[in-house]
C-alpha cells in the first residue's frame, strides 16, 4: 500500500526537475562542451594505433586484418604503418590463431586477436577459457596472459542465427577473464586502451552496428594516454524513478526509452555497464537503492544471461530497497531468424524497454 | 644422460606405487620413453622453450627440477611451485623454460607457434619445442599448429612420441596414414622419423633439428617411434586391451634404458656396481622426498583466491573474508 502511494508521487514527475535532469544528461553524455565527433570505428582504430606505437610488443592477428584493412575496417592503415610482423593476416583457423596468440602472450608479447565475429570464437573457445583464462591461476602466477580477444558481438542486421549470438553471458561467467562491452566512441577508445594495457586476458565485445555511429568526443578522450577503468559502469543519464541497465547497442535504446518515459513523467536512470566482468555491483546497487526499481536490458538469450546475474546481485545486496520485481528484457529465446520482421521481434526494441519500465513503476501490466 | 634415464625410471615406479597406496590422487609414467625424454633435453639448450604434452617430465629432470619439487607438486603442498593448483604431473617451471602442462590435448601446438613467433621477433638464438603423442595428431589443433608454423615460418620443433597407444586406441585406429612423419610433409614441413628408443639417434636428430630450425627460422617435425610400456595412467589397466606378453617384451628386450646401458658399459664407462649404487641412492632420495612432502602443509587459504587475475579483485577479497569467517565460526 505504501509502495503504491510512494511510487504514484514519484512517477508523477516534476517538469522543471525533468528539464534539469535532461540538460545534466546531455552534459554527462558529452565529456565536455567540445563539439568534435568520432565514429566508434575510428575510436577503435586510433586506440589500436596509439597502443601499437607506444609498445612494440603489441601486435594484431586475425583474418583480413592486414591487406584487406580489416573485415570491418577497424585495422585500417595499420599494416602500412607497422608492417606484416605486427599486423598478421592468418589462414582460416580460429583455433590456430587464438592458440598462437595465447602462446605469444605466454612468452611476453601483447597480442590483440580479432575474431571476425564472436560467433567464430566458439571454434577457439578452449584456448580462450582453458588456456588464457586459467593459466595464471594454474601456474601460480608463472604464466601471465596479457591478451585481448576482440571483435563484433551480438546481432547485426539480417545475418541469421550463426552470426548473431551475444557472448557476454558465456565469457562473463569465467573467472580469470575480464569482459568489456563499449557503447560510445569514448568507451571504445578508453576501454580498448585499458584492455591492451591490462596484464590479464580480456574479451572485448564490440558491435557491428555501432561501428559507423558517431559520438561527441572531448580533447581529454583524444589524448593518447586516455583510458577508462575496467570494472566501472557509467551513469549515462541520471534519474530517480527506475534504473535501467544496459550494455553495448542497448545503451542507445535505453536512452531513447528514457526520453519517451520522461514525457510520461517517469524519470529513468540509465546505466551503461561498460564492463561485464567484473560487474560494477556497487554502482548498480546504489542506483537501485535510489530508484527502488530495476529493468535490465540485453540483446542476448534470456536464460543464464547478464540480466539474470544483475537481478541476483540486486536481490543479494539490496532486497529491502526493491519496490517491484526486477524486469528483464532480453532477446527472444530462439536462434536468430533471418526474415526482417521476425528478426525485429527477436531483438529488444525501444518500446519493449518503455513497457518494462512502466510495469516496474506499476503504471501498466 | 644414463643417470637421468635411471632416475626417471625409479621416480616413475615409486610415484606410481604412491598413487596405488592412496597417497596421491593420480600419476602417469613415462616408462619405455626415457630415451626420448632425456636425449631431447640433452640436445636442446636451456633457452629453448618447451611446451610439453604430459609424458615429458624427463626434460624438467634434466634441466634441474629436483625430486623434492616433483614431489611437492604431486602432493599439492605449499612448497609446490604451482601452489597446489594443478592435479598431479601437471608440472611447470618458468625458470626452466618449461610451460605448465595443460590437460586438453594438442592445445600446446598452436601455442608453441606463438612462442616461436615471439622468439623470432626478439631475434633469439633459441627455438620452441612442442611435444605430442600419436593420438594428438588427430586433434584439430594439430592441423592449426602445423599449418601456421609453416606459413608463419616459425622456429619450432614438433616432436611426436609415437608410442603406439592413445589410452586404449592403437595407432591402426587412430589414423590410416603411414605414421606421423608424412603428415608433416603434407604441410610443407621438413620431417624425419627416428628410432625413439635409440638414445643416440634421438640426440643426434634433435641437435640437427634445432640447428636447422634456428638457422632457417622454419619448423621441423620429428616422429620418434617408441612404445608406451606403462598404462596410460593410474586410471588405466592396459592389460584389458593389449597382451601382457607384448608389454613384457617392450619392457625388457626393447627397453631403451637397458639398451643405452649396454652401450655405455661396453665403452667401459659404467659398471654393475655403479648401477646398484645409483639405483639404491635414487630410491632412498625419492622415498625421503615423499616422506617430507607427506608431512608438509598444504597451501594456505588465501592461495585459493590469488592469481585468478594479476591483482586480487575486490569481489574475491570479500569472498576470502567471508570464507575465513565461516571457517572461524565452525
Amino acid at each position: 500500500m505504501w509502495g503504491i502511494i510512494r511510487q504514484r508521487a514519484a512517477c508523477k514527475g516534476n517538469h522543471a526537475l525533468n528539464l534539469e535532469q535532461g540538460i545534466r544528461a546531455i552534459a554527462l553524455r558529452a565529456f565536455s562542451s567540445s563539439a568534435k565527433q568520432m565514429t566508434v570505428r575510428d575510436a577503435l582504430n586510433s586506440a589500436l594505433d596509439e597502443e601499437m606505437s607506444a609498445d612494440p610488443k603489441v601486435f594484431i592477428m586475425g583474418e583480413e586484418v592486414g591487406e584487406y584493412q580489416g573485415a570491418y575496417k577497424i585495422s585500417k592503415g595499420l599494416l602500412d604503418k607497422y608492417g606484416p610482423d605486427r599486423v598478421v593476416d592468418t589462414p582460416i583457423t580460429e583455433a590456430g590463431f587464438a592458440g598462437i596468440g595465447v602462446g605469444a602472450a605466454y612468452y611476453g608479447l601483447r597480442p590483440v586477436i580479432e575474431f571476425m565475429t564472436f560467433n567464430f570464437s566458439m571454434q577457439a573457445i578452449d584456448h580462450i577459457i582453458n588456456s588464457a583464462a586459467k593459466s595464471n591461476y594454474m601456474s601460480a602466477g608463472q604464466i601471465s596472459v596479457p591478451i585481448v580477444f576482440r571483435g563484433p558481438n551480438g546481432a547485426a542486421a539480417g545475418v541469421g542465427a550463426q552470426h548473431s549470438q551475444c557472448y557476454a553471458a558465456w565469457y562473463g561467467a569465467i573467472p580469470g577473464l575480464k569482459v568489456l562491452a563499449p557503447y560510445s566512441s569514448e568507451d571504445a577508445r578508453g576501454l580498448l586502451k585499458a584492455a591492451i594495457r591490462d596484464p590479464d586476458p580480456v574479451v572485448f565485445l564490440e558491435n557491428e552496428l555501432l561501428y559507423g555511429e558517431s559520438f561527441p568526443i572531448s580533447d581529454e578522450v583524444l589524448d593518447s594516454s586516455f583510458s577508462l577503468p575496467i570494472g566501472k559502469a557509467k551513469i549515462e543519464r541520471e534519474g530517480k524513478d527506475v534504473t535501467i541497465t544496459a550494455f553495448s547497442k542497448m545503451v542507445g535504446y535505453a536512452l531513447q526509452a528514457a526520453d519517451i518515459l520522461a514525457k510520461e513523467g517517469i524519470n529513468a536512470e540509465v546505466i551503461n555497464l561498460r564492463t561485464i566482468r567484473p560487474l560494477d555491483r556497487s554502482t548498480i546497487n546504489s542506483s537501485v537503492r535510489k530508484t527502488n526499481r530495476l529493468v535490465t536490458v540485453e540483446e542476448g538469450f534470456p536464460q543464464h544471461g547478464v540480466g539474470a546475474e544483475i537481478c541476483a546481485t540486486v536481490v543479494e545486496d539490496s532486497f529491502e530497497y526493491l519496490d517491484a520485481p526486477v524486469e528483464r528484457i532480453a532477446g527472444a529465446d530462439v536462434p536468430m531468424p533471418y526474415a526482417a520482421n521476425l528478426e525485429r521481434m527477436a531483438v529488444p526494441q525501444v518500446e519493449d524497454i518503455v513497457r518494462a519500465a512502466k510495469r516496474a513503476c506499476y503504471r501498466s501490466r | 644422460m644414463y643417470r637421468s634415464m635411471v632416475t626417471l625410471q625409479i621416480m616413475d615406479t615409486i610415484f606410481y606405487e604412491a598413487q596405488r597406496q592412496g597417497r596421491i590422487s593420480f600419476y602417469l609414467t613415462s616408462m619405455g620413453e626415457e630415451a626420448i625424454n632425456i636425449a631431447t633435453a640433452a640436445a636442446l639448450t636451456s633457452d629453448d622453450v618447451v611446451l610439453p604434452q604430459y609424458r615429458e617430465p624427463g626434460i624438467l629432470l634434466w634441466r634441474g627440477f629436483t625430486l623434492e619439487q616433483f614431489t611437492a607438486q604431486l602432493f599439492g603442498t605449499k612448497d609446490g611451485n604451482d601452489k597446489g593448483r594443478q592435479m598431479p604431473i601437471h608440472y611447470g617451471s618458468n625458470q626452466l623454460n618449461y610451460f605448465t602442462v595443460s590437460s586438453p590435448i594438442a592445445t600446446q601446438l598452436p601455442q608453441a607457434v606463438g612462442v616461436a613467433y615471439s622468439l623470432k621477433m626478439d631475434n633469439k638464438e633459441a627455438c620452441a619445442v612442442a611435444f605430442m603423442g600419436d593420438g594428438c595428431t588427430s586433434e584439430g589443433d594439430f592441423h592449426a599448429g602445423m599449418n601456421f608454423a609453416a606459413v608463419l615460418e616459425a622456429p619450432v620443433i614438433f616432436i611426436c612420441r609415437n608410442n603406439g597407444w592413445a589410452i586404449s586406441t592403437p595407432i591402426s585406429e587412430q589414423f590410416r596414414s603411414d605414421g606421423v612423419v608424412v603428415k608433416g610433409q603434407a604441410y610443407g614441413i621438413r620431417s624425419i622419423r627416428v628410432d625413439g628408443n635409440d638414445t643416440l639417434a634421438v640426440y643426434s636428430a634433435i641437435r640437427t633439428a634445432r640447428e636447422m630450425a634456428i638457422r632457417e627460422q622454419k619448423p621441423i617435425l620429428v616422429e620418434a617411434l617408441t612404445y608406451r610400456v606403462g598404462h596410460h595412467s593410474t586410471s588405466d589397466d592396459s592389460t584389458k586391451y593389449r597382451s601382457s606378453n607384448e608389454i613384457e617384451h617392450w619392457r625388457t628386450a626393447r627397453n631403451p634404458t637397458t639398451r643405452f646401458r649396454k652401450w655405455v658399459q661396453t665403452n667401459g664407462w659404467w659398471r654393475d656396481e655403479d648401477e646398484t649404487e645409483l639405483r639404491e641412492s635414487i630410491r632412498k632420495h625419492v622415498l625421503n622426498a615423499i616422506q617430507v612432502a607427506d608431512k608438509t602443509e598444504k597451501p594456505s587459504l588465501e592461495e585459493l583466491f590469488t592469481e585468478v587475475y594479476d591483482r586480487v579483485p575486490p569481489n574475491l577479497r570479500e569472498q576470502e573474508k567471508s570464507l575465513r569467517e565461516t571457517v572461524k565460526r565452525h
